[in-house]
């Protein structure tokens, strides 16, 4: 059978899951956690404890400002020592709670048991308060607070659940290790989830070169009905969400719309896992999965690792920054953010802190465009980057509006594919929310 | 502290480079290159040297002393655009026509524009087309080299070598029919394909081409789409007229293995530069190609017209691009 996959654009970088073997490690505590008051899109969370208080495991110590935000919980037991503005991994100012540990005290209404709970008790409401309350964001990248997620605008309505298991970025393991060892309890996840939307169907989208997760978690949904899994071609960017709607149920998703507007809602796998524990476990997001890895690492790991540990601690744990590394990335090497700070701390969506040398990571020498056309070929929106590119070096605000700048995706795909070495997503990106801030300034005045 | 580097997304690379490209490009050719040498030896050797020679200098010239940059010559697409018109030029042309394309190749038709990729016209063939105007003789002057008639110890009969294109055209001048055009110059598709047609030095044979095109597309340095379209154009519009009036009209398979039409279509209109990015806008280009080959085969005044119409439309690529758009996600 031909495999499915999204019907425009799209690179083909090699794999490298080097750290693909590596099964999941519990990283030891750090001294010192600093939780990031801004772990989710949208409002920060308010800190809810002060100075010398005394916190637990799984206590609430950010709690949300707002519909589109989420709430922080502790990821250790200790006593609370700073609550103050800090640098994140990228660089930006946000409020940190920091806290010194001492053991490893939880709340008691935590199930820390490994027992798997199948049944599913609560009803629709009490799940998404459920949800909500353990602080559940999309791991997935956006960090998109899943209750809102799962809770469509009224009018609209879901008919497909989708579960993404792509993990097209290279290098990336850690959804990859989820599947083949917490495989059940992410099924219950997207059991749960589909109850919550009321949807016939789920569909795991799993890329063909992880065939042991798609062998696995075919196995497990066979007793579930309405979840299957789909093997998919193996081609970046499909973890994008509106590529893997396109690849596993062909609709597009219309420009400048929502996931919801084509029935469908998507969440990652790590998110129906933490979905899994929130609401069978009333376990907060606490920890996450995230691979350390890159050729110049000492150690390949995938590691489950508490929100708020400092990036240095967990590199020193598997054996310290590699000599020949230039750049350290919070993510996968296509999409994720170039680290800035080692000391500042990871967040729930942190998937991964891959290391590059400078040979696999420095541009080179930009050229002049040959027109070769393998940027709009590449481009999986349909967009012509050669152009976008031209347009927004010449500061052609309108016509980078009328070529649908603002349907770029960033996921690079233009500027890994140009053998010109243009940066061209570079550029489309600043213009892109130049463009998207004057629409939206222009919207408001409308009204 | 160690320093780590900062920078957007993404953070890695193909392995593309336009100097891939190129070399894969100069690669394709060599089948058809290497054909040519085992027919017209040596002298093919020397006008491949001097046109790359010549193209490469006079771009590092332009780039040295007039547009005062860095030299762009390491990205070989100087000596692709020499190779390609020593593939363009008759095989017994003298070096200076090759050296003097060349200038004009590059000086005029890619440097003045700012070099590559910013040109409008493909620079081998605005460069074979420039010297056809200039020395109409010496470009349809199709005798053997020298090499040839030592080697082959042929008499006088071998040393017309003209493009089977020009004997039909001069034969229906002389109001002879097809069949007889054909039966006096033992004209068979066999012989086209695999060598020894009358012609310019990289059309000898279209197999050799046709590997080098496979090479290209195995490569996906080039898509199917425009030559496709130009060689289906040709085959459907000249046939319509074949069938009409089979005496007058030469077939379509013929019209395709000859003049050109397989080098100007894998090598030459294909050019990044100078073709459309879209699919549809390729297709687009090469009907139109084939359309207008065709009219000037049948109703010009020069016995083959792929240059021309390459050139023509050259000139629309900038429109295609502009006004035929690759289908958006979600429209």
């Amino acid at each position: 059978m031909r495999k499915r996959t999204f019907s425009i654009g799209g690179v083909h970088p090699d794999d490298h899951k080097i750290a693909r073997d590596c099964a999941i490690e519990d990283l030891p505590l750090a001294p010192l956690f600093s939780v990031s008051m801004a772990q989710h899109l949208g409002a920060p969370a308010t800190p809810a404890v002060a100075v010398g208080d005394k916190v637990k495991v799984g206590q609430v110590i950010g709690e949300p400002s707002g519909f589109i935000s989420a709430y922080v919980h502790s990821p250790v037991s200790g006593t609370v020592k700073a609550v103050a503005p800090k640098a994140n991994l990228l660089g930006n100012m946000v409020v940190h709670v920091d806290i010194e540990v001492e053991g490893d005290e939880w709340m008691e209404d935590i199930d820390r048991t490994g027992d798997i709970v199948r049944e599913i008790t609560l009803d629709r409401e009490q799940i998404l308060e459920r949800i909500r309350k353990c602080g559940v964001v999309g791991l997935g990248g956006a960090t998109f607070p899943t209750h809102v997620k799962l809770s469509p605008p009224p009018g609209k309505k879901a008919d497909i659940l989708i579960l993404n298991g792509a993990e097209c970025e290279p290098y990336l393991t850690s959804d990859y290790r989820i599947m083949l060892e917490r495989g059940e309890e992410i099924v219950i996840g997207a059991e749960i989830m589909k109850l919550v939307l009321g949807v016939p169907r789920v569909v795991i989208g799993i890329e063909e070169n992880k065939p042991e997760a798609i062998e696995n978690l075919g196995k497990i949904v066979r007793s579930h009905e309405g979840i299957e899994v789909m093997a998919l071609k193996k081609r970046y960017p499909q973890g994008g969400e509106k590529q893997l709607i396109n690849a596993v149920t062909g609709r597009q998703v219309p420009s400048m719309a929502l996931p919801i507007d084509a029935g469908a809602v998507v969440q990652n796998v790590g998110t129906s896992l933490a979905v899994y524990e929130a609401v069978q476990k009333n376990k907060p997001l606490i920890d996450n999965v995230l691979t350390v890895t890159g050729e110049c690492c000492p150690r390949q790991r995938n590691l489950r690792v508490r929100v708020g540990t400092p990036l240095s601690f967990i590199l020193e744990q598997s054996g310290g920054i590699p000599e020949n590394a230039v750049k350290i990335i919070s993510g996968g090497p296509m999409m994720g953010w170039a680290v800035s700070n080692i000391e500042a701390t990871t967040v729930k969506s942190t998937s991964s802190l891959l290391c590059l040398t400078a040979e696999q990571t420095m541009r080179k020498e930009e050229g002049n465009c040959i027109r070769c056309g393998k940027c709009v070929d590449a481009c999986p929106m349909g967009l012509e980057p050669y152009l976008l590119n031209r347009l927004a070096r010449a500061r052609k605000l309108d016509e980078l509006e009328q070529n649908a700048v603002y349907d770029c995706i960033e996921c690079g795909c233009c500027l890994y594919s140009c053998p010109a070495h243009i940066p061209l997503l570079d550029t489309i990106r600043v213009y892109k929310r130049e463009v998207l801030g004057i629409m939206k300034s222009r919207a408001a005045a409308a009204k | 502290m160690k320093k780590l580097i900062v920078s957007p997304s993404p953070h890695i690379h193909s392995a593309d480079s336009t100097r891939k490209i190129m070399r894969d490009v100069l690669i394709a050719m060599a089948p058809a290159f290497l054909v040519s040498v085992w027919f017209f030896g040596m002298s093919v050797i020397m006008l491949a040297l001097v046109g790359v020679l010549a193209c490469v200098l006079t771009e590092w010239l332009i780039t040295k002393f007039l547009m005062k940059r860095k030299s762009t010559v390491s990205d070989l697409s100087a000596a692709v655009t020499g190779v390609l018109l020593a593939l363009n030029l008759p095989p017994n042309s003298p070096w200076w026509l090759i050296a003097v394309g060349a200038v004009f190749s590059i000086g005029v038709v890619k440097m003045s524009f700012g070099g590559l990729g910013q040109n409008i016209f493909n620079p081998a063939i605005a460069g074979r087309v420039f010297l056809l105007i200039s020395f109409p003789t010496l470009m349809t002057d199709w005798s053997l080299p020298d090499f040839w008639l030592r080697a082959s110890g042929a008499g006088v009969d071998a040393v017309s070598g003209a493009t089977p294109l020009a004997i039909v055209k001069e034969g229906l001048a002389g109001g002879m029919t097809m069949d007889e055009i054909f039966a006096a110059n033992g004209f068979t598709y066999s012989e086209m394909l695999f060598a020894r047609i009358g012609g310019s030095v990289g059309e000898v044979s279209a197999v050799a081409l046709i590997i080098g095109f496979i090479y290209l597309l195995a490569r996906k340095v080039v898509k199917p789409h425009i030559p496709l379209a130009i060689i289906c154009t040709i085959f459907i519009f000249s046939g319509i007229f074949w069938l009409i009036d089979p005496q007058y009209y030469t077939d379509p398979v013929f019209n395709i293995l000859t003049g050109g039409v397989l080098l100007g279509s894998f090598f030459m209109a294909t050019d990044y530069a100078t073709s459309p990015m879209g699919k549809t806008a390729m297709v687009i280009y090469g009907v139109g190609i084939g359309l207008i080959t065709v009219i000037i085969r049948y109703f010009g005044s020069y016995p083959e017209g792929i240059s021309f119409a390459i050139l023509i439309m050259n000139s629309v690529v900038p429109l295609l691009n502009k006004y035929v758009k690759p289908r958006k996600f979600g429209r």
